[in-house]
C-alpha cells in the first residue's frame, strides 16, 4: 500500500521510501522514515496536496509525492 | 583565544524563530546581500559584548545539510570555509525530535556549538518539559532554553555565546552510532587518514560520512585536496555498493535513518514524561482555514483585504504624500534657471523631468509600504504555506508552484498590482524551475501603471461596453500568463532544477509589530536604493532620445519669428496703455512666470483664508502685476489683463507644437518612424510606437507621451477627445490590439533589475524583457490583421480571443508536466 492511496483521517506506519535522489533525501530531511507513525490530516481543497502529521509536525505532500511512501495499516 | 572579533552563526531549521532570535541578538544594525554568486540573502548584523564586537551571520533555514538544495549548500559552505567562533543552532522546543536531526549534523562537522532551544513557551503550553542538564551530557555541548518572542533568555543566549567562543573544542566530539555503517566508515576513514590538505581542513568523520552518503560536494572536496582522489572515490563507490547489497538499504537512507533514531533514544531521555497531548490550537484552526468550503472563500477575503488595504487605501495615502513630492518639485523648479519665451534652457527641462521621474516612482512608497507589512503579517502568522496548500494543484498544472500565490497575487492577478514586490517575493519558491516561470511571467499581469492606457483607450473606443471591456482586459491576462508559464517550463526551462513540493505547514502565530515594521522598512529601503539609482541613469537616456537632435535651425528661426509675430501684436494692442511701460523687454516674461506661479498657488489654495494669503503675499512681491492679473475695476488693467492672456496662451501654443516638432524629429520618433512598416500589422502607428518605446523606463509615461503627441485645439480639452482627433483612422480593433500589448509590455526598469537580482543573471533579465515584445507583437498583430481579415468588430475580436486564450489554457491544464 503506498501514502496516497490513504483517506484523511487514517494512520499508518512507514515502511520503506521507493524514492530515489532528490524526493528521497527531502523526505528523510523533512521527518519521514521508516518505521514513523503518520496521520493524514487532509486533502487540500482541491485535493491535491495532502497534509500529513507526524509527531506534532504537519507536512504538505503532493500524491504524486507520496506514491513513494510504502505504508501499512 | 584572543582574535579580536567574534563570527557567530545562525543555524536551524525553518519555522523555529531563527529570524527572531536574529533581530533580537543584532537590534537595528543589520545588513542584506547576496552570498557570491548565489541568489541566496545573506544576512549580518552585529552587536556588542564586554565591549567586543560580535558579527552575526544569518544562515539560511534548512531542515539537512546536504548538497541537494543551494540553501544547504551556502550554509555548509560558509560552515566549512569562513569558521565561524560559535554556532548558533536555534531549534523549536516543542519539536526537538525532528530538530535535533539537524543537530546531529552540525555537530559531526565540528563547529563550537551552542543549541538554543527557543520557543520554550509553546513547549509549556503543549506539556514539554525539558531535562536541559541531560540534554548537554547526551549531547556534550551548551544548551540554553530561550523563548525570544517573549523576550526571555537573551541575556543567558549572549553569555553562553561568549563562553563557548573563549572555550577550547572538546577533544572528544559527539559521535552518532551509525550501526552496521561503522565498520565501513572505518576503512574510508582508514584510507583518508594522513592525507595532508584534505585531513587538516575538513572534519574526518563528517567528511567521511558524507562520502558514504555519495555526496557530491564532498566528492568535489576530494578532487580538489586529494592526492590520488579518483582511487579514493572508486573504494568509496565499491563500499557504498557492498553495504548496499548486504543491506537492501542506500547508505544515505541508513544515516538518515539513524539519525532520527538516535534522535529518539536523546528525546526520550531528556523529555520528562508528558501527560497525552491534545489536538493542537493551529490543528484546529485549519479544519476552517484548509476546509474544503470555507478554505476558498477564506483565500479570497484574504487577497481582497491584501488588494483593499495597499492598493486602494494605500493609493488614498498617496493623496497626502503627493504633495510633499510636489513640493519637492517645485523646489527644484524654483532654483532652476527660469524658462524663456519659447526657449528651456536644457538643465531646466533636464532636471524637471529626472524629478518626474525619480517622483513618479517615489510616490508608490505608501502603497508598498503597507505592501509589504501585510507581506511580513502573511509570512510571519503562517498563513501563506497554507495559500501555497490551497492552490497548488491549480498552479502545478501549470509548471508553477503553490508557493506562486502571493507574486501572483501581488503582480495583479485581477488588476491594479505592482510587479516588483511581486518579483521580490518569488524568492521563498523551493522549486527552481517553478520560480523562474514565476518570475519571467509575473510582469505579463496588469501592474498599476498599465490601468491609465486602459482607461483612456476604453473611454474612447468602447464607450457602450466599458465594463466589459474592463472585465476582459483585467481577467485576460491570468489566461496567458498560465500557458505562457507552461510553455516556458517546457522549453527554456526544461533543464530548471525542480524540488519536491513537499512543505511545513508551521503553527499559527501572533506576528509582532515590531517584526512587521522591521520587515516592511528593511524592503521599503531596499527598493529604494537598487531601484531608484537606476531608473534615474535609463530616465536620463529616455530624455536624450526624446529631445536630441532637436530643432533645425530653420525651425528654430521660424519659431523665433511666431514668437517676434506674437509679441508685436500684443505690444500693439497695448499701445498707450499705463501699465505698457511696466511689461517692456525682460519684464514681459517676468509677468509669464509670475502669472504661472500665481495661477498654481491659487490652483493649490484651499478655503478663502489661504486665497486671500496667497492675494497677499503676490501683491506685495509686485503689486503691478498684482494690479494686471486681479484688474478688478481699473480699465487700463483689464484691458491689458485681456491682451496678455491672448499671448500666454499663444506662447503655450508655440511651445507644444515644438514639444511636438522635437518628438518628431528627435531618435525615438525617428525609430518610431522606422519601425513602423512592421508595426501597422499590429495597427501600430509612429507615434504610439514613441509612446510604447518612451514607457520603457516606467508605463505611466504611455499615456504622458500621448498627452504630448496629441495637440491640444481648446483650453482644457480632454485626452480622449483629442486622441479621438489625432487618430481619425482608429478603429476599437487598434484599440484592442494596444492593450493587448501593453498588457504583454516587457517589465519596467524596476522590475527588470528586480529579476536580475532574483535570477542571479542578466541573461534572464534580457530574456524577460524580449520574450513579452516578441508575444505582445504576435497577439497585437493576431488582433489587428487577423480582425481585419474575418472583419471582425473590435467586441468581437474581443471575445474571439477571450474564447482562443480559454481553450488553449484549458488545453495546457490537461498537459502532463515533464
Amino acid at each position: 500500500m503506498t501514502l496516497d492511496t490513504l483517506k484523511p483521517g487514517s494512520t499508518c506506519l512507514v515502511k520503506k521510501l521507493t524514492a530515489e535522489d532528490q524526493l528521497g533525501q527531502r523526505l528523510m530531511d523533512m521527518g519521514v522514515y521508516p518505521g514513523l507513525r503518520l496521520t493524514v490530516v487532509r486533502n487540500a481543497p482541491l485535493e491535491d496536496p495532502m497534509e500529513l502529521e507526524l509527531g506534532g509536525a504537519y507536512l504538505s505532500v503532493r500524491h504524486e509525492e507520496a506514491k513513494f511512501v510504502e505504508v501499512e495499516g | 583565544m584572543g582574535r579580536e572579533k567574534t563570527l557567530v552563526a545562525l543555524a536551524g531549521q525553518p519555522n523555529t524563530g531563527k529570524s527572531t532570535v536574529f533581530n533580537a541578538i543584532t537590534g537595528a544594525s543589520q545588513h542584506v546581500a547576496n552570498y557570491p554568486g548565489v541568489t541566496v540573502e545573506k544576512m549580518t548584523g552585529s552587536y556588542r559584548y564586554d565591549g567586543a564586537k560580535v558579527e552575526v551571520v544569518d544562515l539560511p533555514g534548512t531542515y539537512s545539510l546536504t548538497s541537494y538544495s543551494l540553501e544547504e549548500r551556502v550554509s555548509r559552505d560558509f560552515l566549512l570555509h569562513e569558521e565561524p567562533s560559535v554556532v548558533v543552532n536555534v531549534a523549536d522546543a516543542s519539536n526537538l525530535k525532528r530538530n535535533l536531526y539537524l543537530t546531529f549534523q552540525l555537530l559531526e562537522m565540528q563547529v563550537p556549538l551552542v543549541l538554543d532551544l527557543n520557543m520554550m513557551d509553546v513547549a509549556k503550553r503543549r506539556g514539554i518539559e525539558i531535562d536541559v542538564k541531560e540534554l548537554e551530557k547526551q549531547l556534550g555541548t551548551t544548551v540554553v532554553p530561550t523563548a525570544i518572542r517573549n523576550g526571555t533568555g537573551k541575556k543567558e543566549l549572549l553569555k553562553s555565546i561568549h563562553a563557548v567562543s573563549l572555550s577550547e573544542r572538546p577533544s572528544e566530539p559527539f559521535r552518532i552510532d551509525y550501526g552496521p555503517l561503522e565498520s565501513f566508515l572505518t576503512e574510508i576513514e582508514g584510507e583518508l587518514s594522513g592525507n595532508g590538505a584534505l585531513w587538516a581542513n575538513y572534519p574526518p568523520r563528517w567528511l567521511t560520512v558524507k562520502l558514504m552518503e555519495g555526496d557530491d560536494e564532498a566528492r568535489r572536496l576530494v578532487r580538489k585536496n586529494h592526492s590520488n582522489p579518483e582511487l579514493l572515490l572508486a573504494f568509496v563507490e565499491k563500499k557504498r555498493q557492498a553495504f548496499e547489497s548486504e543491506h537492501a538499504e542506500k547508505p544515505e537512507r541508513h544515516v538518515a535513518f539513524r539519525r532520527y533514531h538516535v534522535a529518539d533514544d536523546i528525546t526520550k531521555a531528556s523529555l520528562k514524561p508528558k501527560a497525552a497531548s491534545s489536538q493542537p490550537l493551529s490543528d484546529k484552526a485549519d479544519q476552517f482555514i484548509c476546509n474544503r468550503f470555507l478554505g476558498p472563500l477564506i483565500l479570497v477575503g484574504v487577497i481582497y483585504l491584501l488588494y483593499y488595504l495597499s492598493i486602494v487605501q494605500g493609493y488614498n495615502l498617496t493623496n497626502y504624500t503627493w504633495p510633499l513630492l510636489a513640493k519637492l518639485r517645485s523646489l527644484t523648479e524654483s532654483i532652476l534657471p527660469n524658462p524663456g519665451f519659447i526657449e528651456e534652457p536644457l538643465i531646466r527641462s533636464l532636471t524637471l523631468w529626472f524629478v518626474d521621474s525619480i517622483n513618479a516612482l517615489l510616490n508608490y512608497i505608501p502603497i508598498f509600504f503597507i505592501l509589504f507589512g501585510l507581506i511580513a503579517i502573511l509570512e510571519d502568522s503562517g498563513y501563506m504555506p497554507r495559500m501555497a496548500f490551497m492552490l497548488d494543484r491549480l498552479f502545478n498544472k501549470f509548471g508553477l508552484h503553490g508557493q506562486s500565490t502571493l507574486p501572483m497575487v501581488l503582480g495583479g492577478i485581477y488588476v491594479g498590482g505592482c510587479a516588483v514586490p511581486a518579483v521580490m517575493s518569488c524568492k521563498g519558491i523551493p522549486d527552481e524551475r517553478a520560480r523562474f516561470a514565476t518570475i519571467l511571467t509575473i510582469p505579463m499581469l496588469n501592474c498599476l501603471a498599465k490601468v491609465p492606457l486602459y482607461v483612456l483607450l476604453i473611454n474612447i473606443y468602447f464607450v457602450g461596453h466599458k465594463g466589459l471591456a474592463m472585465f476582459f482586459i483585467s481577467t485576460i491576462t491570468l489566461l496567458m500568463v498560465l500557458p505562457v508559464a507552461k510553455i516556458l517550463t517546457r522549453t527554456v526551462l526544461k533543464k530548471k532544477e525542480t524540488s519536491p513540493f513537499i512543505m511545513e505547514m508551521p503553527p499559527y502565530h501572533v506576528p509582532t509589530i515590531r517584526g512587521v515594521l522591521g520587515r516592511a522598512t528593511e524592503r521599503v529601503w531596499l527598493f529604494i536604493r537598487k531601484i531608484i539609482t537606476i531608473v534615474a541613469v535609463i530616465a536620463i537616456i529616455i530624455f536624450v532620445l526624446l529631445q536630441f537632435p532637436g530643432l533645425s535651425n530653420e525651425r528654430k528661426a521660424y519659431y523665433s519669428t511666431q514668437k517676434d509675430l506674437v509679441t508685436a501684436n500684443f505690444y500693439k494692442k497695448i499701445e498707450g496703455n499705463p501699465y505698457a511701460e511696466h511689461v517692456q523687454g525682460k519684464n514681459l516674461m517676468a509677468l509669464v512666470i509670475y502669472w504661472d506661479k500665481y495661477k498654481n498657488a491659487k490652483m493649490m489654495a484651499k478655503g478663502k483664508d489661504a486665497a486671500k494669503a496667497i492675494n497677499e503675499r503676490f501683491k506685495e512681491e509686485n503689486p503691478i502685476f498684482f494690479k494686471i492679473a486681479q484688474p478688478k475695476k481699473d480699465k487700463d488693467a483689464k484691458k491689458l489683463n485681456r491682451a496678455f492672456k491672448k499671448v500666454f496662451s499663444a506662447r503655450k501654443k508655440l511651445l507644444r507644437e515644438i514639444k511636438k516638432e522635437k518628438i518628431d524629429n528627435s531618435f525615438l520618433g525617428q525609430i518610431g518612424h522606422a519601425m513602423e512598416p512592421y508595426t501597422k500589422w499590429a495597427g501600430f502607428n509612429w507615434r504610439i510606437n514613441v509612446s510604447l518605446l518612451a514607457s520603457f523606463a516606467a508605463k505611466e509615461s504611455s499615456v504622458a507621451t500621448l498627452g504630448a503627441l496629441y495637440e491640444q485645439e481648446q483650453e482644457g480639452e480632454s485626452l480622449e477627445t483629442r486622441m479621438e482627433k489625432g487618430e481619425k483612422g482608429f478603429t476599437p480593433l487598434h484599440a484592442l490590439a494596444l492593450m493587448l500589448f501593453m498588457a504583454l509590455y516587457p517589465p519596467c526598469i524596476a522590475t527588470s533589475i528586480m529579476v536580475k537580482i532574483q535570477t542571479g543573471k542578466i541573461r534572464w533579465m534580457v530574456f524577460s524583457m524580449i520574450f513579452p515584445i516578441v508575444l505582445g507583437i504576435m497577439v497585437a498583430t493576431l488582433i489587428f490583421s487577423g480582425g481585419n481579415l474575418l472583419g471582425l468588430s473590435g467586441l468581437q475580436a474581443m471575445f474571439a480571443f477571450y474564447g482562443l486564450a480559454l481553450a488553449i489554457t484549458i488545453g495546457m491544464g490537461f498537459l502532463k508536466n515533464e
